[in-house]
């Protein structure tokens, strides 16, 4: 995804790339890779940790990037992104009760999800953008309770049970058993962020969409129609996190209303350690939040499955007060 | 005499709160508390939300430090009920402090994200600890009170602590928030200590949290528990302070009676029925608000007035 933030912008509005770091972060994540490498040739316990932790992570990576397309553009955070995620997990649940095939109803899912992202940007959102952070904040609480109220109301709050996608067998690499599914996860969270990556790289409407999330006014003025863009970029953020409801859903087991609330508090870390304006950075921190709960959870005692939102809440705090700019992020430079 | 229709209306508010008890069921009596427990937690969060301008969804956290302050009190020592409320402004005035550190460096999205994430981590913590705090089944404090010592000590706190608030907004201290709220570089420009002014603000409206808390606590049976202090609980505030708008006695009322009532008004609404209506409900009024009336029941106040005079 790191073309996407490739162009060097001009000093327009006073704001300066941040590449001092950027080396510096690669050889990091480098040196994680290379100790989760010999980890998990060392112990088949780290490497079966490593794996969960990656498709978890990967669910994660899918909701920040959804949170980064609708920061980027808006400058705004959709604190109902993971409840929309949990609605349109619930319309494919009702695909599939009507009688379509998983991955039918897995493709209907991600275009309801579109036409949903949408309307509410529409509706809901454009109104209120102009006035002030807290306002649309708040606008997407509302939404959030909302969503949890008609969920509830429709489906119920009781669990409800989906066919697995990918089975219940596993993969035996060296003596490690790897669920199809976090395989199967991994690999339709890698196609959905390389397709909006291909998108935005390869078309003129991905074009459009950099240039009206980077640059509205000039944008506006080489013709570019900055609020259908936006409207899109909501689209997309809700298939991404309809992709992330569903493949959240097999790893639990279970569908209920609460399905995305502790993932949307991930999604949040993952994204602020990217850096939460870079779309690359989304998906990295998704994956080392993943990861590194799962590691931290399964090898250290004192920290148990209860602390792990905890923990992610400090994550989030420390990279804020250590490195606001996250790993990818720019910093921001502002005139007064 | 500037103030005078300020201090009727606020007399006028308590003569009929005063009244009240005498005039309404046991089971109104404690809707009626219950609205008084959120008019202490929105009064706090508007002091922070309202005149620093900055955001926390996260208020509910401290409601349950709070609460579990005063249950764990009263089971471990028996302390007095009213020195735990003053125990829990206290301690919540000093974990708002801690909690205000980072916000000093973090503003809109950042802060909202933070105390977001504050709000649906701290229910998990009476789970991993639960040998002192009770766990998933809560804690019980040793002692009960009913209906009218709840109201009364809810409607006596929102009376002191809203003299307080008068008292601290008025002055030098509120001046600093507004023009904190107002442009941060323009208010380190003319003096103003950022830090000091934002922990400040943090500080305050924590512990006004806090003694809602206990209160909110003494109105379950005595009862703590971590599914009472989910994260709605926390967006509940945030909407009433947005209903409430800014600066207006009339409009905390409003967003207290609203965030309050609306649970037990809207298990009678036909179609949608107990429980889930009220999310729908809930939710629904919230955007509608913010679409409609955009500075919330004190705006329309002053545009009513305005047009009155017109």
């Amino acid at each position: 995804m790191a073309t996407v933030e490739s162009s060097p912008r001009p000093s327009f509005r006073s704001r300066r790339t941040d590449v001092g770091s950027l080396p510096v972060v690669l050889v990091l994540l480098l040196g994680a890779a290379i100790f989760l490498l010999v980890g998990c040739l060392q112990s088949t316990n780290f490497a079966r940790l490593t794996v969960e932790g990656l498709a978890s992570g990967a669910v994660y990576s899918s909701l920040a990037l959804a949170l980064v397309l609708i920061y980027r553009a808006t400058h705004v955070i959709n604190f109902a992104q993971g409840e929309l995620a949990m609605l349109t997990t619930y319309v494919a649940y009702q695909l599939i009760q009507w009688g379509l095939p998983y991955w039918g109803a897995f493709f209907a899912t991600l275009a309801i999800s579109f036409a949903l992202g949408l309307v509410l940007e529409v509706a809901l959102i454009r109104p209120v953008l102009h006035r002030s952070v807290i306002a649309t904040v708040i606008v997407t609480v509302g939404l959030f309770i909302l969503i949890d109220g008609v969920v509830n109301w429709v489906w119920g709050a009781d669990l409800k049970f989906m066919p697995s996608p990918f089975g219940n067998g596993a993969f035996n690499l060296g003596g490690v058993a790897i669920l199809h599914l976090y395989v199967g996860m991994l690999a339709v969270v890698a196609a959905s962020v390389l397709l909006v990556w291909a998108l935005f790289r390869f078309t003129k409407l991905g074009l459009g969409m950099r240039a009206a999330a980077v640059r509205p006014a000039a944008a506006a003025l080489v013709g570019v129609r900055v609020d259908r863009m936006l409207a899109i970029g909501w689209g997309l953020a809700a298939v991404l996190g309809a992709v992330a409801g569903l493949m959240a859903e097999p790893s639990q087991l279970f569908l209920s209303p609460t399905l995305m609330q502790s993932i949307l508090v991930y999604a949040f870390a993952a994204a602020v350690l990217g850096g939460l304006e870079s779309p690359a950075g989304a998906v990295v921190g998704g994956l080392t939040i993943g990861v590194s709960i799962s590691l931290v959870i399964g090898y250290v005692p004192q920290i148990s499955s209860e602390l792990q939102l905890p923990f992610a809440f400090l994550v989030l705090l420390i990279v804020l007060l250590v490195k606001p700019s996250g790993l990818f992020g720019r910093r921001e430079v502002r005139r007064v | 005499m500037r103030n005078l229709p300020g201090l009727v209306t606020v007399l006028a508010v308590a003569g009929v709160l005063c009244a009240l008890p005498f005039l309404l069921s046991d089971y109104h009596v404690s809707l009626a508390a219950q609205v008084g427990i959120f008019f202490i937690a929105i009064l706090g969060l508007n002091i922070l939300t309202g005149y620093t301008g900055q955001i926390s969804i996260g208020h509910g956290a401290f409601m349950a430090i709070g609460g579990y302050t005063t249950a764990v009190l009263s089971r471990d020592h028996h302390t007095n009920l009213v020195l735990t409320m003053v125990v829990a402004f206290a301690i919540c005035f000093v974990v708002g402090l801690i909690v205000g550190l980072p916000a000093l460096r973090l503003s809109g999205v950042y802060l909202a994200l933070v105390t977001f994430a504050l709000a649906i981590s701290i229910p998990q913590i009476p789970l991993q600890y639960s040998k002192f705090l009770g766990g998933s089944g809560g804690v019980q404090s040793s002692r009960t009170v009913d209906n009218l010592w709840i109201y009364a000590a809810a409607w006596t706190a929102s009376a002191i602590l809203f003299v307080l608030a008068w008292l601290i907004l008025r002055g030098r201290i509120g001046r600093a928030f507004r023009a904190v709220r107002d442009s941060e570089i323009a208010a380190v420009a003319s003096g103003v200590e950022l830090p000091v002014y934002k922990t400040l603000a943090f500080g305050i409206s924590a512990a006004y949290a806090g003694v809602a808390g206990s209160l909110f606590v003494l109105a379950t049976n005595g009862f703590a528990q971590p599914s009472e202090f989910d994260v709605f609980l926390s967006l509940e505030l945030l909407i009433g302070v947005a209903i409430a708008g800014l600066g207006s006695l009339w409009g905390i009322l409003a967003g207290a009676a609203f965030v309050g009532l609306l649970p037990q008004i809207s298990t009678s609404v036909p179609v949608i029925g107990a429980e889930h209506g009220r999310d729908v409900v809930f939710g629904a009024a919230v955007i509608l608000v913010m679409l409609l009336v955009p500075d919330g029941f004190a705006g329309l106040l002053a545009r009513l007035r305005r047009l009155a005079r017109a």
